[in-house]
């Protein structure tokens, strides 16, 4: 028998959430608001003349060309980043779902990349397609194909597209798999005796019954491609060629961190940040509604 | 898991000894935030130890902070929180960016009449302190390391080629012939560059002593506007281009990427920065020699002198008299020509001073080491005019990379010469007047 204990304060539960609600607002309220006050000022690097500027920072960034290439970069790679990622761990968690023996080694195996650091990844990744001793461009070389991410700008985004894709479907894995598990034998059974094939079965019965994991994974996934990936373009191309790779977040990074224009910085985290809110609520309302729990 | 009591005991005394005061020194401490990694890191580190061995009220600690924009950024982050170390190198392009920032850095002209430091601007080599003096002469940040970019040939390919390995190129008609020979001979390559933005168009213009942007190369004011679409830079970029097509010159990347395709022997001849010198013993496998940076012969005045890139040391506001002395007590120390000969010997950079040139001279260090007097001589043939003291133009970070983005397309093919520097320059103008807005 359990017996439920019923707390006679009034203020517990706010010293319980307090922590967090800290944790929050210094995190994230308050870098938050210090980037919307910067993104209305003109300040030199060191703080020393500001002036008040209001929209004009962010005029100036909407009818800069370079800040429009990068949004089209970053739709671009958001949502390959995303597709991919999200494609290939269903396909390995519906297999690793019906593997009898040595399930659990697979799926070890399959979470490990998760532990890598992105710009670690970026790295690894970047070995391996090193126009000079690269394996993998050594073995394109072979078949003919001269791999050369420094100047082909196409093929810069596809690299880090892939490491960061690759990054992320272990991440994917684990809820999918989760997910996959959650769903009774019988209904699946129950459809294959109806005459239902294994793909007849994914798509209309194990789809719709993994809609709730599907749709916070879409959420999880464009937040992770929009800002997680800084590490490993970062690492793996510094936004180039040419500013062929120059993901929003990167270009915040520069034009702050590095060109030390920081209004202007502000001013583009403040978009990103709307950018990402829109899309959530998008997804929230459209998404969310398709979404059987 | 509980902690039990010999755990507790632990973290206690842990505590205690981070907590216990350090002892008590009389030294007044200086921070000294670098950007010098590796062997440079360890000679950095050696200068400072030196200082402090030499006297005992003043610690220098010299702090390793990443690379130049890392060691910037922090420092000026560092400023902000008003944390500041008391001395930060920052790279060259980073000069307009310091000194536009009045109250937060102390000159070093004024550093050393407060700190009562016997200092002779007279002493240093004008054409390396030009970059960072003022239009009037005052010195702002004091050299720390600086290069120049010189002709870097293959001797053993020269030789092959029937061209005469004692005599380098002195013009680009001269290079023209003598990467025709080279490749006759068979070499894949004629000539390659390191630093493209800041050999082939800031250098080339200090050395042809033409503007690289209006109002004293941006010494005059923040109003400057850049002029490196002139029809001379549109004919050398041109002529490169060319040149390109027949792999008589060709790119090999923005940084020094190049220097590998001529230590591999892939191309016969390379421009990069006096500084690299020592890398480039340590990897060719072939006789290399040293000549002067190439220049185009009908240009009244040529050749000039050419510029410096590296970094400086900038002092920073906000510290006490008794801080300042101890700086300005280091500065002295660095300046001294048997430290300055040590540096410059060891490094490759330049020396700051006349006398630590002379005692290196003296020394007979040109003498085993031939070619490493070139870079000096070429900097100092003539007197700096106020097309080649330097550049003083902000956000030049980004400016060299609009140049080097329109120079690729270039190389690339995509665009002719003209069509590339005008663009480079409309665009680097916006991100001057970017900076004049912010520094109004």
């Amino acid at each position: 028998m359990e017996r439920r204990r019923v707390f006679p304060h009034r203020v517990l539960p706010y010293l319980l959430v307090a922590p967090q609600i800290a944790v929050t607002l210094v995190f994230f309220f308050w870098p938050a608001s210090q980037a919307l006050w910067q993104s209305v000022l003109i300040q030199d690097a060191f703080g020393l003349s500001t002036r008040f500027a209001g929209l004009e920072n962010f005029r100036t960034i909407l009818s800069d060309p370079d800040y429009r290439h990068s949004l089209g970069v970053t739709a671009v790679f958001s949502s390959a980043v995303s597709a991919l990622a999200l494609g290939s761990a269903l396909g390995l968690a519906l297999m690793a779902d019906r593997v009898v023996r040595g399930a659990r080694a697979y799926r070890t195996l399959l979470i490990w990349p998760y532990a890598v650091a992105p710009a670690v990844a970026g790295v690894l990744w970047l070995f391996l397609f090193n126009p000079t001793v690269g394996i993998v461009a050594f073995a394109l070389r072979q078949v003919g194909y001269r791999w050369n991410h420094l100047l082909d700008g196409r093929e810069a985004l596809l690299l880090v597209v892939l490491a960061a894709a690759w990054k992320q479907i272990s991440y994917n894995f684990v809820f999918f798999l989760a997910g996959l598990q959650g769903i009774g034998r019988a209904v699946i059974e129950a459809a294959a005796i109806d005459g239902a094939g294994p793909a007849r079965r994914v798509v209309s019965v194990v789809l719709p019954l993994l809609s709730p994991t599907v749709f916070f994974l879409v959420v999880v996934n464009v937040v992770y491609a929009f800002f997680d990936t800084f590490g490993i373009v970062h690492a793996v191309t510094g936004g180039g060629p040419a500013k062929a790779t120059e993901i929003l977040v990167f270009k915040v990074f520069r034009d702050g961190f590095v060109g030390l224009d920081l209004g202007r910085s502000a001013a583009q985290s403040v978009i990103l940040m709307a950018i990402v809110i829109g899309l959530t609520i998008v997804q929230f309302r459209w998404l969310e509604r398709r979404v059987h729990y | 898991m509980p902690m039990t009591r010999r755990r507790w005991l632990t973290v206690a005394a842990t505590t205690a000894a981070v907590l216990k005061p350090t002892l008590v020194r009389a030294e007044t401490e200086i921070q000294f935030w670098h950007a010098m990694g590796g062997a440079l890191g360890e000679k950095t580190k050696e200068l400072a130890e030196g200082f402090n061995r030499s006297q005992s009220e003043y610690r220098v600690n010299a702090v390793y902070k990443g690379n130049y924009t890392e060691t910037m950024t922090g420092a000026i982050a560092a400023f902000r929180a008003r944390q500041q170390p008391h001395i930060v190198q920052v790279f060259e392009v980073g000069t307009a960016t310091m000194m536009a920032a009045t109250g937060a850095i102390k000159p070093v002209h004024a550093l050393m009449a407060e700190a009562g430091e016997k200092f002779d601007p007279a002493a240093y080599l004008p054409a390396v302190t030009g970059y960072y003096t003022t239009a009037d002469g005052r010195m702002l940040s004091l050299p720390f390391n600086s290069s120049t970019p010189v002709l870097y040939y293959n001797k053993d390919a020269f030789r092959k080629a029937g061209l005469d390995p004692a005599r380098p190129p002195r013009t680009w008609p001269e290079v023209g012939e003598a990467v025709r020979k080279l490749q006759a001979a068979g070499l894949a390559c004629g000539f390659t560059t390191c630093w493209q933005s800041w050999i082939q168009l800031e250098n080339f213009s200090a050395w042809h002593n033409v503007p690289f942007a209006t109002r004293a190369n941006g010494f005059g004011g923040l109003d400057a506007e850049l002029r490196f679409n002139s029809p001379l830079h549109v004919r050398h970029i041109g002529q490169l281009a060319e040149w390109q097509k027949t792999k008589a010159f060709d790119y090999g990347g923005r940084r020094n990427e190049a220097t590998a395709k001529f230590t591999s022997g892939e191309c016969g001849m390379l421009t990069e920065s006096s500084a690299g010198y020592a890398g480039i013993k340590r990897t060719a496998k072939f006789e290399f020699g040293i000549g002067t940076l190439p220049y185009w012969p009908d240009v009244a005045g040529a050749p000039q002198n050419t510029i410096i890139g590296g970094a400086s040391l900038w002092v920073m506001a906000g510290h006490s008299p008794q801080a300042y002395r101890g700086v300005a007590r280091f500065f002295s120390y660095l300046s001294s020509p048997e430290v300055q000969a040590d540096w410059h010997q060891f490094t490759g950079y330049l020396p700051i001073t006349r006398a630590a040139w002379d005692l290196t001279r003296k020394q007979g260090f040109y003498e085993k080491n031939p070619g490493t007097e070139i870079s000096i001589l070429q900097m100092t043939g003539k007197p700096p005019t106020e097309n080649s003291k330097g550049l003083r133009l902000g956000n030049f970070v980004q400016i060299r990379d609009v140049i080097d983005e329109e120079l690729e397309a270039v190389w690339a093919g995509k665009k002719p010469a003209k069509e590339a520097l005008d663009a480079a320059v409309r665009r680097g103008n916006d991100l001057l007047r970017q900076f004049e807005r912010a520094h109004r």
